[in-house]
């Protein structure tokens, strides 16, 4: 998942999205919101993308030669990532199929092919996260708290943490998710603060419990929630306030 | 396991130079005497005789026994087994990424009548250029035989259930819908499947053929509209369907009057010949109101149902380029700097 806070994000991600997808092989899902999509936002030009697409690992002649033969699933440079043949392109085909298959994409029953497969499938996830954007992070220095924020929430963190240090002389660092799987910054960030507060507009924390999923319990132990859910977008004093009230001071609503 | 059969032996080329050894693919793991073993030989001979390159076709299905069928012809063609029901949208995209493909898309009754039916809409207003098969054998096989939508009023299962819904007739759908190259036929009729086959291999749109393929394990008892007996007794051929490529130097006798020609784009004739009652294949509802008449009377008509060779496909609508999208290089695929800088100013 790449997620854009900006609709300049969503230009950027939009080309990213195609160049991981191919990498990848995988399905990439650009977590465009509907107050993103559907309203009218200011931005700076679009620039002009400078780097060419990545086709991904594609076969060709030469490669074909180096490896002798070719298996559609077959894991030569340990990064979970096999190469791909296309229609036509004057190299081996396989049949894609639903059904298990062993490395040379041929039908299988067997068990440690079926393993096999699906622990190539957890190391390109690994590579993956060497891939996907990294977050935006702004540390502060000697401050108790942190606070994550990923999407068009975004906007109403940043005033947030204003609010925080005039109204009550909080400081707070900030990290901004920009994909999934989470990169090394995010768990280094979560050590360096006391109190983490990890900001998103759905009932369940739905990132945290992301988070809490893939990451350490000892890292987790420290990271709260604050929520809102009531179908309008989300604002700083929401934010404000759900923080000072888990911090044990008192809000501007009291 | 069953086996499918090689065409005769003999060290017999094509036009290209291959044999027919090289149209085969691997064992079939449907059960022995299923209708849809019979289809993959009879496209193993139709690709054979018609000097199809393998390296050139793409094989698409989607879920259920029919969709099973790719593995066993066809080994070194690619092929992909998309999800139940959305082999139409798979197929749209790798036809419009490489227009040089010839995709032949494998469903079933319940593939294409139920979970698909949308995506069956659309491929067939669009006239994507597709070999698309239906291997219709009235139940859910490879669930273990639950009434798919084509299944007959009245028709019975082996438990004794009674099908109380009325059938979609897909060959009806489809003429309906547009499409420009209609017809039914039976598993078990090697002669007409092979010369249908030829015949939607040469057609520059989308050939929908609905074959009637039993389930010998699950739908094949008295009491079924699609057994094996059932269908041998109730099928109505609308005539001798014979199919001569542009290729081949054929001629062909026939009386004028009784045979209808279609000259396909390619320059292939198809002859139907001693077309029953003055059938016109060429006229769309007079091809709906003989289904609707046959479907009353309980019995299927088989043949070229309907067709237009004429029909522009999704290829020339869209107006691609000739050469593969997938195959062009980048400096023809990105936009120039101008043409984002001219987007932006608009944006303003």
């Amino acid at each position: 998942m790449l997620i854009p806070a900006s609709v300049g994000e969503v230009y950027e991600m939009a080309i990213a999205a195609f160049d991981l997808a191919e990498r990848l092989q995988t399905p990439v899902f650009v977590m465009s919101d509907l107050d993103l999509a559907m309203n009218t936002w200011m931005s700076d030009p679009f620039p002009y993308p400078e780097k060419e697409p990545d086709r991904g690992k594609l076969l060709d002649e030469a490669t074909l030669k180096r490896l002798g033969s070719f298996g559609r699933y077959r894991d030569v440079d340990g990064d979970g990532i096999p190469y791909r043949t296309i229609l036509m392109d004057g190299l081996p085909g396989y049949f894609c199929r639903g059904s298990g298959h062993d490395p040379e994409a041929h039908y299988t029953e067997r068990p440690d092919d079926y393993v096999e497969n699906v622990d190539r499938l957890a190391r390109k996830f690994e590579t993956a996260k060497t891939l996907v954007p990294a977050p935006e992070v702004i540390d502060e220095p000697g401050a108790d708290i942190g606070i994550v924020a990923y999407g068009t929430s975004h906007f109403a963190a940043l005033e947030s943490r204003d609010q925080l240090r005039r109204e009550a002389g909080i400081q707070a660092g900030y990290l901004r998710l920009r994909a999934y799987p989470f990169t090394s910054p995010l768990e280094g960030f979560l050590s360096r603060y006391k109190r983490v507060y990890v900001v998103e507009q759905n009932r369940d924390g739905q990132m945290r419990a992301l988070m809490r999923l893939d990451l350490p319990p000892e890292q987790m132990v420290r990271v709260r929630s604050v929520r809102h859910y009531d179908g309008l977008p989300i604002d700083a004093r929401t934010i404000t306030d759900a923080i000072l009230e888990q911090e044990g001071k008192t809000g501007a609503r009291g | 396991m069953a086996t499918t059969e090689a065409p005769a032996p003999g060290k017999k080329v094509n036009r290209i130079g291959l044999e027919p050894l090289a149209y085969k693919g691997g064992k079939s793991t449907l059960c022995a005497g299923c209708g849809h073993n019979a289809i993959s030989e009879r496209l193993i001979e139709a690709f054979f005789e018609m000097g199809v390159e393998p390296s050139q076709v793409a094989k698409l299905s989607g879920i259920g026994c029919s969709s099973k069928s790719p593995a066993y012809f066809l080994g070194t063609s690619h092929g992909f087994n998309a999800v139940h029901g959305r082999m139409p949208s798979v197929g749209t995209g790798a036809v419009l990424a490489n227009r040089k493909i010839i995709a032949v898309g494998i469903s079933g009754d319940g593939d294409t009548g139920a979970i698909g039916i949308g995506q069956f809409v659309h491929l067939m207003r669009r006239n994507l250029p597709i070999l698309y098969i239906v291997e219709d054998n009235g139940c859910y096989g490879l669930t273990k035989g639950q009434f798919s939508p084509t299944a007959d009023l009245g028709s019975r299962l082996k438990t004794g259930v009674v099908n109380d819904l009325p059938p979609i007739d897909t060959c009806a759908l489809a003429i309906e819908l547009g499409a420009s190259f209609v017809a039914r036929s039976f598993s078990g009729d090697k002669k007409q499947l092979l010369a249908i086959l030829k015949a939607a291999l040469s057609h520059r749109g989308t050939a929908m053929i609905d074959v009637l393929s039993p389930c010998v394990t699950f739908n094949d008892h008295e009491g079924s509209t699609k057994s094996y007996s059932y269908v041998k007794d109730h099928d109505e051929p609308l005539g001798e369907v014979s199919f001569v490529p542009f290729f081949d130097d054929i001629t062909v006798d026939y009386e004028p009057g009784s045979t209808t020609t279609v000259t396909m784009h390619d320059g292939s004739k198809l002859y139907l010949k001693k077309v029953a009652e003055n059938y016109d294949p060429t006229h769309r509802a007079q091809a709906l109101r003989l289904l609707r008449d046959t479907a009353e009377r309980g019995v299927y008509a088989t043949g070229i149902l309907f067709v237009d060779s004429d029909r522009p496909n999704f290829v020339d609508l869209l107006n691609l380029v000739d050469e593969p999208l997938s195959m062009l290089p980048t400096e023809r695929t990105r936009p120039s700097r101008e043409a984002l800088a001219t987007i932006i100013e608009r944006l303003r």
